[in-house]
């Protein structure tokens, strides 16, 4: 079991009913100890929280983070922290924002 | 009293003459040694005190800089005033718009008197006044892959204020082939991005970063979402900010760790700064074995337009579509009640302004009712398979959507769409509905 919070930034927020903070409790084949990785939590995501599920293509392409999207564990991107395989600890903040193109 | 005869007072008065020569010869000599006119140490002295610039030093570096912003909109405005406002010696601009009345909220080089005008001329009109001693150059030309090169040579670094992924890859591209760094940032809505590409030839590329282009439906422009002026501002002048430190070379390469700054206006204000992933290996244009080069781009052999793709908006036929000038003639003129008319922008598009007659479901819940008929009905309630809507949004894209979608899911028979949007009807036949 892991506690850890989920930001969705850059308008990401748009298909999580507005709201940009998530607190989640995880939990994996409903062990205590089993590791929750980052690609546990994107399976989550996916699953539970993308209310319409019309708005999945915003977040996921081809089984994984879509492109334009940049995932960061506790501030750092997520290519330096092992990407899916990331192991999840109690307090880890997980942001994923959209890249912005405006100017 | 002693007497002075005429001749001593007419030696002392060459004397006193030859003496001022002497000593204006002296000052001019003296600043002629100066590396900068009196006035500009004087312009300059505010920000050559504060001790990190390295003073005259700093000031030098940046009086001996060539800098390049591409886009002088909301992002390069701000970035551009406090370049020339710091003493960057050459300035280069490049933008083939014209200054709108809808950008002045955001884009401050530009005022009312200039709409109309080309950004970049603007620009340097503006610039011109805060700071004569900064060399402005325009290019009111649209980058692309031909022309790049050969203003990008003429400079040492680039700022990215640019608004397509298109362009922003072009600008990496173009500049890691050149060893340019880039300052490159976006925004929209109340938040903004900014990072350091390519620092010093060694530092990850836009590439590195994003692979994989968005797609293009993803990609959301301020004219289509929307933006804070402020917000936009405020990640500008960071530009400006990290120009400068680039060029006073308070970053070192033994320094620079790669970075991405994100800003958010709304709800509270946040400045997070997320480490980066460095220069990957296997990067088409700055990794090891780099497909991008000088060659291919300038060939046109890499396809930008292609590899970004683009969003297809020809989902209607002819005869799904009707003119902003039918709509006009045959539907209000005549005052056909029997039509249902739909506006399916979102709602506070819609209460900005509207057509009295329209209904507001945006394309979104229209997409959201999965095509029932009676879900529609609780929005239009005289709605049937036989009913003549029109559909409308601000452009003319988002409709062709919500025509299908009406056509194909809800089985409606006769629906069009109306070219162009309300925006094209309030240009064409009435401009007395306010447009954003």
């Amino acid at each position: 079991m892991v506690n850890v919070k989920v930001e969705f930034l850059g308008g990401l927020d748009a298909i999580f009913k507005k709201q940009r903070v998530h607190k989640l409790t995880l939990k994996k084949n409903n062990s205590d100890d089993e590791p929750v990785t980052v690609g546990d939590l994107i399976d989550y995501i996916v699953e539970n929280m993308i209310e319409d599920k019309n708005d999945v293509e915003v977040f996921l392409q081809n089984g994984t983070v879509r492109a334009g999207i940049l995932t960061l564990i506790n501030d750092t991107d997520w290519e330096l922290e092992g990407e899916k395989e990331y192991e999840l600890e109690d307090g880890d903040i997980i942001s994923f924002t959209s890249t912005l193109h405006g100017g | 009293m002693v007497e002075v005869s005429a001749e001593v007072l007419a030696e002392l008065e060459l004397l006193k003459k030859e003496n001022a020569k002497l000593r204006s010869q002296l000052d001019s000599q003296k600043s002629d040694k100066l590396p900068m006119s009196l006035q500009e140490f004087q312009r300059y002295g505010r920000q050559m005190i504060v001790e990190e610039t390295s003073g005259i030093e700093g000031q030098l570096k940046l009086k001996n800089s060539k800098v390049l912003v591409i886009g002088a909109g909301g992002l390069g405005c701000p970035a551009l005033l406090y370049l020339a406002g710091a003493g960057i010696g050459t300035i280069g601009i490049v933008d083939n718009d014209t200054v709108d009345n809808s950008n002045l909220h955001r884009q401050v080089l530009h005022d009312s008197s200039k709409v109309g005008m080309l950004k970049c001329e603007s620009a340097r009109q503006r610039i011109n006044l805060l700071n004569p001693h900064v060399n402005v150059k325009t290019y009111p030309v649209r980058l692309d892959y031909s022309n790049a090169f050969t203003i990008f040579e003429n400079y040492d670094y680039v700022l990215d204020c640019t608004d397509t992924p298109i362009t922003r890859y072009l600008v990496s591209d173009v500049a890691v082939n050149l060893g340019m760094t880039v300052i490159s940032a976006s925004g929209l809505g109340s938040e903004g991005q900014l990072s350091i590409l390519n620092f010093k030839n060694e530092g990850p590329c836009y590439r590195c970063f994003y692979p994989t282009p968005p797609p293009p439906n993803s990609v959301s422009s301020c004219q289509e979402g929307g933006v804070i002026g402020p917000c936009i501002g405020l990640v500008g002048t960071m530009m400006a900010v990290e120009t400068l430190k680039v060029i006073y070379d308070i970053y070192t390469l033994e320094n620079f760790k790669p970075f991405l700054m994100m800003y958010s206006g709304f709800p509270n204000q946040t400045l997070r700064t997320f480490k980066m992933r460095g220069r990957q290996n296997n990067c088409e244009c700055c990794g090891l074995d780099p497909k991008i080069t000088r060659a291919a781009i300038e060939s046109g052999l890499v396809n930008y337009f292609e590899f970004c793709g683009s969003r297809n908006y020809n989902l209607c036929t002819d005869e799904e579509r009707i003119s902003s000038e039918i709509y006009k003639t045959e539907f209000i003129d005549c005052n056909e009640k029997d039509h249902i008319l739909i506006d399916v922008r979102p709602r506070h598009h819609f209460n900005i302004s509207h057509f009295n007659h329209a209904i507001n479901i945006p394309v979104k819940e229209l997409k959201g009712m999965k095509g029932s008929l009676d879900i529609l009905k609780e929005s239009v309630p005289n709605v049937s398979q036989d009913s003549k809507v029109i559909v409308l949004c601000r452009y003319g894209n988002d409709s062709q959507i919500a025509t299908r979608l009406l056509k194909d899911e809800f089985k409606i028979n006769d629906v069009k769409d109306v070219k162009g949007g309300f925006f094209k009807y309030i240009d064409e036949e009435d401009h007395s509905y306010p447009k954003y």
